[in-house]
Formats: C-alpha cells, structure tokens, sequence
C-alpha cells in the first residue's frame, strides 16, 4: 500500500517536473514572438521604456503602414512567394519524373547516374556559388529571378527530391505498372496516370520540404539581386535591419507580418510540416 | 508466362526502357550537369588562380592554398567556426534529446509543447536573428531590461567580444533544437517496447534502461544528427550576417562569411574559392566518416 503511494507521488512529482521544464523552454521560444508582436504596435519611445511593457499602454497601427513607406514591402513579398512557388513546381516535376526512372525504368548507365547526383548533394552551395556568380553575370542574368528559380531546382535541393521520390517510387507494388503495360500504356500515362496519384503523400512532403527550404534561401539572393524591388523577404529584412538602426517598431512590424502568414500555415497543416522538414534528416 | 514476360523485356521494350528512362532523367541530369558539375569543375580551377573581377586572371598553382595557410584572419576565422560548432552542437544534442524523452512521454497537452518548439524551425532564419539581434540589443533588448529588473547592468552582448559568438550561439541552438528534437522523436518511437519491458521484468530503474535499452538503441540516429548538424555549423551564415557582420573586431567571422566576403565584397574570387573548397574537404572527410560508420552500423544491426 506504501509503496504504491509513494509510486504514485514520484510519478506525479515527474510529471510536474516534466511539465515545469517543457513550460520553460516552450516559454524561451515563444517569447521572442510575443515580444515582436507587443513592439509592432508600440510607439517609438515606448520601446525604450523601462520596466519592459508586454502590453503596449497604446497602439500605434500605423506602424505597419510606415514600414511600406520605408521599403518595397508588397514586392518582397510578392517575389518570395511566386519564385517559392515556382521552385516548388519545378522540383517537384522534374525530381518526380527522375525519381520514376530511376526507381523503375532500367536503362543503361542508371546506377552511376543515380550515384554521380548522389555524392553531388555534399557539395557545399558556397563552392559552386562564385562560378555561378561570374556564369550569371556573362549571361546577363545578375539583379533577375531566373537564378534563384533555376538553381534550387537542379541543385542540391533536386537532387535530394529525386531521393526522396525514388524512394517512394521504389515501395510501389510492380504488377501495377506491368498491367498498365499490357494494355499498351506509353511510360509516360503510366508515370501520369498511376504513379503520381499513387505518390500523393512522397509529393506533398517533398512539396513542403522545397517551399520551406526555398521560402528561407538568403545566400542566394544576397548575391545575385541588387535592385530593392526585386528582393525577397529574408533579403529585404536583413537589409532593412541595417538601415532602422533602433527603430525597432518598424522593424517588428515587418517582421510580423513575414513571419505570421507562414504561421498560420504551419498551424493548419502541422503534421505535414513537421514531417516535410525533419525529411532534412535524410538530406546530408 | 514469367519467361515470356523476361523475353519480351529484351526485345522492344528494352529499347523503350532507355529511351523513356534518359527522356525522363534528362532534365534534372542536363541542368545539373549546367548548373552544379560545371561550376564545381570551374571553381577547382578558380582556385588555383588569381581571379579579379574586372580583368584576366591568371593561373597561379597551389599559391593561394598556401597563402591560406599564412592567412592569420583565416585561421582566426577558422577557430571562430569550431568555437561557433564546438558551443553549439553539444548543446543542441543533449537539449534535443531530453526534449524527445519528456515529448515521448504520454501526458496531455504534449502537442503544444512540441508545436511551440518547433515553430522556430519553421520561421525564418533571417526573421529569427533580427527578433534576437532585438532581444540582445543594449538599452532596448529584453533581455537587458529583464536583467535590470534584478539591478543588473546587462552588458554590450553583440558588441562585446567575448560575448558576441555565445549570443550567436544560443540563438541558433534555439532556431534548430526543435528538428533534432523531432528526429530523436522518431528514433524512439522505433525503439521495440518488448526491450523496455524485458528491462522492467529484470527489475532495471528508469535510467539504467535509458542508458542500456533507449541510447544503445538511437545511437545510430544520434550520430547521423550529430554529424548532420556538425556540417550544418561549419556552414553558419545568415545568423551572423544578420546580427554582427562578423564583429565585433572578428570575433564572430565564420569560414562562409569569409568567402562571401573575400569573393562578393572584395572580389578576389580565386581565393575565395580556394577557402570554399578547404571548407569542401572539411565537409567531405566527414561525410564519408558518416557513410562508413553508417555501413559498419547496418552489419551490425543484421548481425545481432
């Protein structure tokens, strides 16, 4: 009868214990945001007021409205999510169509193919960046979109999503497609028609992996686009960071309003989310 | 039937098999080949000249290598990196892993605590350094004036020296704690429950079956996610960019941050390349540390 009493109180114990420090940590993580959010919607020289004010004593709204004054804020915006956008179409088509041959199509040379873009995804993006640099530039193509929409997709980025979709690929029971075949389906109905529907799952972790990969690129963008209008968020933010100095309710009204949509998002769909990115697991 | 089916794999539709199947990798083979053997081929020969901007270049032999070697920044900056891995790695491991033992655990609201955890693995690198650069900031950061709560001066963080990388440091254990977090989670719902409790029946106490059923059991997984996030380190940019541009005097200079600097500020191109592929064989000898060790651990798991 003791012992179980007592079983049961160090149980409880441990599961205050548990609650204590994951509260804790939880609280260290949450802060950070919280603080942004409370800044946002401060006035200039309430954020320098001592002691610190988690509820603004008056909201100042126009804050956000000035930052579009300050910087290209919409075009940011816009930028991110339509060459995100089109980093995820890209990789996804061209890595589910590889990742297909090379879970099922036997064709001469596929197994060195398949390792040579293997052993590929350790190279460091910051060796191939500066050819690339001059390469851009010779082509006229520094200060445009078009290598941060070209690069991510035939880069490391695609390559680990050929990975990941032949992996998939490769788990798929034989006899559908050798039946599709027998009816006299083309290689290419088959990938359409029976493959993709069947890899639905494989297609939105990777198309999560990608968006979230890309969404957050800064290297990139800090060296090919010069022009302010033609930056992304992380880009503009970063650059913006620089100029506020200490107006820091400027820049936590941008901040927020890159960071909540994405939030939201995350919220919505969160198992997929976590999934999709602990795929990076995978990656190295 | 099944030979019939083998014999007409010869005939045409093997030739079909290799159409369809370079039709099909074409793509992806092409522009790799464009965009990232190319310039991988055209970066080793960068780096072994003097490659200005404006101007020819010209071929200079292992000159910048050794150029690197006398480079007393490059060798402050290479410390830097290994201080920056060397803080942040145990840290996050040890944090990730007693975060995926306590989440493993079923008690209720545990999704809250792992969503809230994770949400920094979600927002932007760039976002969260600028939160922090504002969270560490002298007379304005909260930090600061949580400190002055209890009478305490809070110092300079990002301006001080020696205070600088461990801010650097701790922010980011912070952005990524949450992945290794959720991959230690997966790892340990792998673990068989029959081993926990064959354990128990032997009368063994929480921690002697953590320490000879659950880590046994995830190492493989620890040392992938150690490696993972060793070569993750080495690479470190955004988050320095963002809150010190590698000050205060060098103090936070990463190896990445020096090639930007050397190829897109100063342009010297080719020896920024020549600093990109020393962090290239840092980070190859590693991976094939990993791949070798990953080999002897799939024998071993057959074998037992």
């Amino acid at each position: 009868m003791k012992a179980t009493h007592n079983g049961s109180l160090r149980k409880s114990l441990g599961t205050a214990g548990t609650y204590t420090v994951l509260g804790l940590i939880s609280l260290v993580m949450m802060v950070p945001f919280l603080w942004m959010i409370s800044t946002s919607f401060k006035e200039p020289q309430q954020v320098f007021k001592y002691p610190p004010q988690l509820i603004p004593s008056t909201f100042r709204f126009q804050n956000y409205a000035e930052v579009f004054d300050r910087i290209p804020f919409q075009w940011f915006y816009f930028n991110s999510v339509y060459i995100a956008a089109l980093v995820v179409g890209g990789t996804v088509l061209f890595a589910s169509l590889a990742g297909y041959a090379f879970a099922r199509i036997p064709f001469a040379g596929r197994n060195a193919v398949f390792l040579i873009l293997l052993s590929a995804m350790m190279i460091p993006h910051e060796v191939t960046a500066i050819p690339m640099f001059l390469f851009m530039r010779e082509i006229g193509w520094i200060d445009t979109h078009l290598p941060l929409i070209l690069l991510p997709i035939f880069g490391a980025g695609g390559v680990f999503g050929i990975f990941v979709m032949r992996q998939f690929f490769i788990t798929v029971p034989k006899e559908l497609e050798e039946a599709a075949m027998i009816d006299g389906c083309s290689r290419l109905r088959i990938y359409g028609q029976i493959m993709l529907p069947i890899a639905k799952p494989g297609l939105a972790t990777l198309t999560i992996f990608t968006f979230v990969t890309n969404w957050n690129e800064f290297f990139d963008p800090l060296i090919f686009i010069n022009t302010r209008s033609l930056m992304t968020l992380p880009l503009g933010l970063s650059l913006f960071t620089d100029e506020v100095g200490t107006a820091w309710h400027h820049l936590m009204s941008a901040t927020v309003m890159a960071t909540v949509p994405l939030l939201i998002i995350f919220f919505l769909a969160q198992r997929q989310f976590i999934e999709g990115v602990a795929m990076t697991g995978l990656k190295e | 039937m099944s030979d019939k089916r083998k014999k007409r794999m010869r005939g045409p539709l093997a030739r079909e098999a290799q159409i369809y199947g370079w039709l099909f990798v074409s793509p992806m083979v092409l522009g790799f080949t464009l965009l990232l053997l190319f310039p991988m081929g055209l970066a080793l020969y960068m780096s072994f000249t003097d490659w200005p901007l404006l101007g020819s270049h010209s071929y200079i032999g292992i000159d910048n290598y050794r150029d690197i070697m006398g480079d007393s920044l490059f060798w402050q900056v290479l410390g830097n990196t290994v201080y920056f891995t060397v803080g942040l790695v145990p840290l996050n491991i040890v944090l990730a892993l007693l975060l995926a033992l306590l989440l493993s655990r079923s008690m209720r609201g545990i999704g809250l605590f792992r969503t809230a955890i994770f949400v920094p693995v979600m927002t932007s690198l760039v976002v969260w350094s600028i939160v922090w650069k504002y969270m560490f900031a002298t007379d304005s950061g909260l930090i600061n004036q949580l400190l002055a709560v209890f009478n305490i001066n809070g110092p300079a963080w990002l301006y001080d020296t020696k205070l600088a990388m461990p801010a650097v440091i701790v922010t980011s254990v912070l952005k990524n704690v949450g992945l290794n977090m959720v991959l230690f989670i997966a790892a340990l719902q792998q673990v068989p429950a029959s081993l926990y409790e064959a354990a128990k029946l032997d009368g063994a106490s929480r921690t002697k079956s953590f320490f000879n059923v659950t880590l046994p059991m995830i190492t493989p997984t620890i040392f992938l996610t150690v490696v993972m996030t060793v070569i993750g380190s080495l690479k470190v940019f955004g988050q320095i960019f963002v809150m010190t541009q590698g000050g205060p005097s060098n103090s936070t200079k990463v190896l990445v941050y020096y090639i930007w600097e050397k190829a897109f500020k100063l342009f010297q191109l080719g020896y920024a390349s020549s600093l990109a592929f020393v962090l290239f064989f840092v980070v190859l000898v590693l991976t094939l540390v990993q791949w070798q060790l990953r080999k002897r651990w799939v024998f071993n798991e057959s074998d037992a």
